[in-house]
Parts: structure tokens; C-alpha cells; sequence
């Protein structure tokens, strides 16, 4: 039972830690995703995003913790578990002499879905993910955005509560990505949705909170402009300067609290980009240090780091002065 | 049970909708055709089918992991292994799904068979009890050379591999038998008794002895429980 403030945590990890042999993949990971969010995780590629979500799916144990899906444990209440997922594996899994209604009436049927039922949904959700013209085509012979989508379908088809997608965007054509995030958006409303993806873009276009893994541990957990803002004591300051390039570079890099600074040339003046250290607003010290050198200052102002670059941040470890 | 049928159906259908269950049964069909011929053009020849059964058994042997070798090999090739494991469905309904699909092949060409049965009604004067016997005989030892293969194809992702590693063991297991005739005593036993084709004899003779059923059966149930523990072993490595 739950009350109404409070929505159910649909998709719970717990101190997930999981070995291949002696290699650590997935190291202590803790969230909860309620009903009704879409969550995004983060990492580059061998980061333990898939091995995670195959955790969670039932598919091979975590070495020790615990991972729930609408309250049942995937290791112990493992076919409980399992009937409230929809998954979508990073390598969609096609029967690929099947054609797509067939494909789709099948796995309905291993969900335990009636006949008329198969029947009913097959149709909406061949027309949310846009297959109509393809739904007798032996999926085979679909290109990779289209097996792209009846991989989704499938997932979606017995209205799950619980939506687990590994890279659902990943090679198809860009027009394709817009409908395919406008797919799942429209799943938000109604389902518990974890989404892996290493595209940052989809993460703030689709998502309330994002989780970024790196080396099998989660380095960030937030929503996708909170954690900009959080991140944004990173002061970063662009400015264009006349001047001798050597020295100025020399005078910036003498500044307190400035970590780094990159030039590039434009011209007869310089193009500067200060990274500082958080929470220190350089902009005053640098335009007066300008100034009191006689150097032309054209530009000074501050920028706020994207998501990508925030990203990079936290998983190359590129905080140090 | 529902789950079993399900996944038993859209097997037997993979079968027909490509030309491999129809090469399958026509090259079984062929070959013990071909059998059938020689064995009732032998001079005073009887009318029967013990002369063709007993050399169909060493057809199994490479007919069954070709029938079998694409179950769950091809399964974890395409990905849809993790699928299937991660649908509500267990994992034995899984295993016995697939292996009813190649019974279903099995029993289907065995069927066709029967034309050579008629063959020997029509020109000759056939006892039914042998032949019902010897019928059963091939199910059951077909049955226990499907789920040898079944076993194979979990174990890798490789059609070929799982093929070869069932036709190995099916190889090995009619050896035995001649194994067992150059020992003696309680090893000779043992290897005849294990030995796939000794317990095929009595039923080529006509005779259905318990012993020989509960051999088979036994030998099927432990094969597929193997199966079945190594996808769960997924779950737990």
C-alpha cells in the first residue's frame, strides 16, 4: 500500500555489486526509481549500464545486494519479478525469420496475454511506434530502425509497469530518434521508465533524474538541470583578449582559483576559456587583471557547462587543480 | 503448460517456414527408404521392418543434432535468450518446448514412414505386433537422441559446435555397446546397459520390455534436466 504523496518505488537497487570472475563490474550501486519517472543512466560504454540493467531484468544475479521490481526480488521472486518489466536488451533481441505480428503475438503470449487481448494491443502499439506498413514483413528484412522499434514494441506490448530500455535510440536515423523519444515520453505518463544511453541530449529531453555511472559505481545522481547548476561552482569564463598570447595565458593561469585555460586564435586576438575552481566567480579578477596589463579585453563572459561536459567531467576525473 | 505450448508451436512452425524441416524429413525419409529397399530385396526376405530399424538408429545419431542443434544455440546468438529468460516463463517450460517441437518432427517423419509398412501389407503378409514394437522403439530412442541434442545446442552459442559435440556423445554412446563385447563381467554390463542402441534390440525383435522404456525415459528426463540447470545456471554464475 502506499499513500498518494509518497508513489511507489517501482524499480529499487540495493548495494548492487557484481563480479565477472575476478573483474568488477558493477560495484555497491544504490537508486530507486518511483512510479511514473523516467530516469536516465548515464555512462560511457563499458561502464556497467547493461550489466546493471540485466540485474534488474532477472537475467543474472548481482554477486551480493538486492534488486526489486514492484517490490518483488529479482533473485528470490524472480517470475513475479519478471511480469512487471518490459525490456528492451542493447542488442534487440529479433526472431528474425519472423514477420512482425507474429514476433509480437508470441511474445505476448509468453506474458501471458489472451488472445484477443494479443490481438487489440498488437494494433496500438504497431501504430504508436509507426510499423503499420510493416507488421507482415519478416523482420529480417527490416532495416536496423525499424527492428529498432518492433524491439520497443515488444517491450511495450503487455503494458508493463515497469520499463528497463538499454539504448533504445542507438542506430536508427535521427527523424526516427525524435518519434522514438516521443514514443517513450508518452510512456512516462503511465509507466516506470530506465533508460540507458550515452547521448546527453536524450537525457535532459526525456528525463526527470539522471543517474551517471562510471567503472560500475554511480559518481552522480540528480535531475539533469540540478545537476548542471550543482556542477556550474565549476565556474567557466570565455573572454577574447588583444594582447601578447604567451603572456596573458601566463598572467590567467596566475589567478587564483583558475584550473585550467585553453587558447584558441581568432585573428589578432585570442580567444581564452577558463575553467575555475568551484565556487569561485573569477569574472571580476580577470577583467581587472586586463585591464591593469593595458590589454584590450573584447569579450568576457561566463558559460555554463553542458551536460556533456559535465559528463566528461565526472568520468575522466578531471578535477584536480 | 500453457507457456510450453506456446513456445512447442512457434518452434514446430520455425521448422515450415524455412526448408530445413522439410530437408530434414525428406533426407530421413530418403535413407531409411533406401534401407527399407535393401532390406526386403534380400533373398527370403521377411516381411517386417526389423531389417531397416536397426540400421535407422545409426541414423539418429546424425540426424538429431541437425534437427536440434539451432534450439537454444541460436537463441543466444540472436539475443532473444535474454528475452525468453527475462519473460515470466521457467526455464523448464522453456527446454520442454523446444524439445516437444522436435518430437513433434520425430513422431511427423516416423509417420511418413508408415508407407513402407503398407508397402509390406500390400505384398506380403506382416505380423502388426513387431512393428507397433519397433515403432515404439524408434520414438523412444529418437526421443533420448533429441534430447541429447537439445542439451548441446544450450551449451554454446555456435550451431555447428552444438552439433558436433551431440553427434560426439551419440557417437560414444553406441560404441559402448561394442565396447561391451570385448569385456566382461560387471564392466561388460555396465557398458551395454548405458549403450543407447542395446536397449533399441528388443524392440527391433518385436519385444516391449519395461526395462528398455524406463532406460529411455530415464535417459530423456536426465538430458533435459541438464538443459534445464544449465540456463539456470545463468541466473547464478
Amino acid at each position: 500500500m502506499s499513500d498518494v504523496n509518497t508513489p511507489e518505488v517501482m524499480i529499487e537497487a540495493e548495494e548492487l555489486t557484481k563480479y565477472y570472475g575476478s573483474f568488477l563490474a558493477v560495484e555497491n550501486i544504490n537508486f530507486a526509481v518511483k512510479r511514473g519517472e523516467i530516469v536516465g543512466f548515464l555512462g560511457p560504454n563499458g561502464s556497467g549500464k547493461t550489466t546493471t540493467m540485466r540485474i534488474l531484468t532477472g537475467y543474472m544475479p548481482p554477486s551480493t545486494g538486492v534488486a526489486r521490481i514492484a517490490g518483488a526480488n529479482v533473485t528470490t521472486e524472480s517470475l513475479e519479478a519478471r511480469r512487471h518489466i518490459g525490456y528492451l536488451p542493447e542488442t534487440v533481441p529479433l526472431y528474425t525469420d519472423m514477420p512482425v505480428d507474429e514476433y509480437l503475438g508470441y511474445m505476448g503470449a509468453l506474458r501471458g496475454m489472451r488472445k484477443s487481448q494479443i490481438r487489440q494491443r498488437t494494433d496500438e502499439v504497431i501504430g504508436m511506434v509507426r510499423l503499420e506498413e510493416y507488421r507482415s514483413t519478416i523482420i529480417g528484412k527490416l532495416s536496423k530502425g525499424y527492428r529498432q522499434r518492433v524491439g520497443l514494441a515488444q517491450a511495450i506490448l503487455h503494458e508493463p509497469e515497469v520499463l528497463i530500455l538499454d539504448e533504445p535510440t542507438i542506430g536508427i536515423d535521427p527523424i526516427q530518434v525524435v518519434e522514438t523519444r516521443e514514443v517513450i515520453r508518452d510512456l512516462g505518463r503511465e509507466h516506470t521508465i530506465l533508460l540507458s544511453t550515452h547521448i546527453l541530449a536524450e537525457v535532459s529531453l526525456l528525463c526527470q533524474r539522471v543517474l551517471i555511472i562510471h567503472d560500475g559505481a554511480l559518481v552522480a545522481e540528480d535531475a539533469p538541470d540540478q545537476l548542471a547548476r550543482r556542477l556550474r561552482g565549476t565556474e567557466r569564463l570565455e573572454l577574447e583578449v588583444r594582447g601578447p598570447a604567451d603572456e596573458v595565458t601566463t598572467a590567467l593561469r596566475s589567478v587564483p582559483g583558475v584550473t585550467n585555460v585553453r587558447r584558441t586564435e581568432s585573428g589578432d586576438h585570442h580567444s581564452y576559456t577558463i575553467d575555475a575552481r568551484h565556487g569561485a566567480d573569477l569574472t571580476e579578477d580577470v577583467a581587472r587583471l586586463i585591464v591593469q596589463r593595458d590589454w584590450g579585453l573584447l569579450r568576457l563572459s561566463p558559460t555554463v557547462m553542458s551536460l556533456e561536459e559535465i559528463f566528461l567531467q565526472l568520468t575522466t576525473g578531471e578535477e584536480d587543480a | 503448460m500453457g507457456n510450453t505450448m506456446t513456445i512447442a508451436w512457434k518452434e514446430t512452425k520455425t521448422y515450415f517456414s524455412s526448408p530445413m524441416g522439410y530437408v530434414i524429413a525428406a533426407v530421413f525419409l530418403a535413407l531409411t527408404g533406401y534401407l527399407f529397399a535393401q532390406s526386403v530385396s534380400a533373398p527370403f526376405a521377411e516381411a517386417s521392418i526389423r531389417g531397416w530399424i536397426l540400421d535407422a538408429t545409426l541414423l539418429f545419431t546424425l540426424w538429431s543434432p541437425v534437427l536440434t542443434m539451432r534450439l537454444l544455440a541460436e537463441e543466444q546468438k540472436l539475443g532473444t535468450l535474454e528475452l525468453l529468460l527475462t519473460s515470466p516463463v521457467r526455464d523448464f517450460e522453456i527446454v520442454l518446448g523446444k524439445y516437444l517441437s522436435t518430437l513433434v518432427i520425430l513422431v511427423g517423419t516416423l509417420a511418413l514412414t508408415s508407407f513402407y509398412v503398407l508397402l509390406l501389407f500390400l505384398y506380403g503378409d506382416p505380423d502388426i505386433g513387431p512393428i507397433l514394437a519397433g515403432y515404439l522403439g524408434l520414438v523412444l530412442f529418437g526421443a533420448a537422441t533429441l534430447a541429447v541434442g537439445v542439451l548441446a545446442s544450450s551449451l554454446t552459442s555456435n550451431q555447428i559446435v552444438a552439433a558436433v559435440v551431440s553427434f560426439g556423445i551419440l557417437l560414444l554412446l553406441t560404441l559402448l555397446e561394442q565396447a561391451a563385447d570385448v569385456t566382461s563381467g560387471r564392466t561388460a554390463l555396465i557398458l551395454e546397459q548405458s549403450s543407447l542402441t542395446g536397449h533399441f534390440r528388443d524392440f527391433a525383435r518385436g519385444i516391449i520390455d519395461s526395462n528398455n522404456i524406463v532406460y529411455y525415459l530415464t535417459f530423456i528426463a536426465v538430458f533435459l534436466f541438464l538443459t534445464v540447470r544449465n540456463l539456470e545456471s545463468r541466473r547464478w554464475r
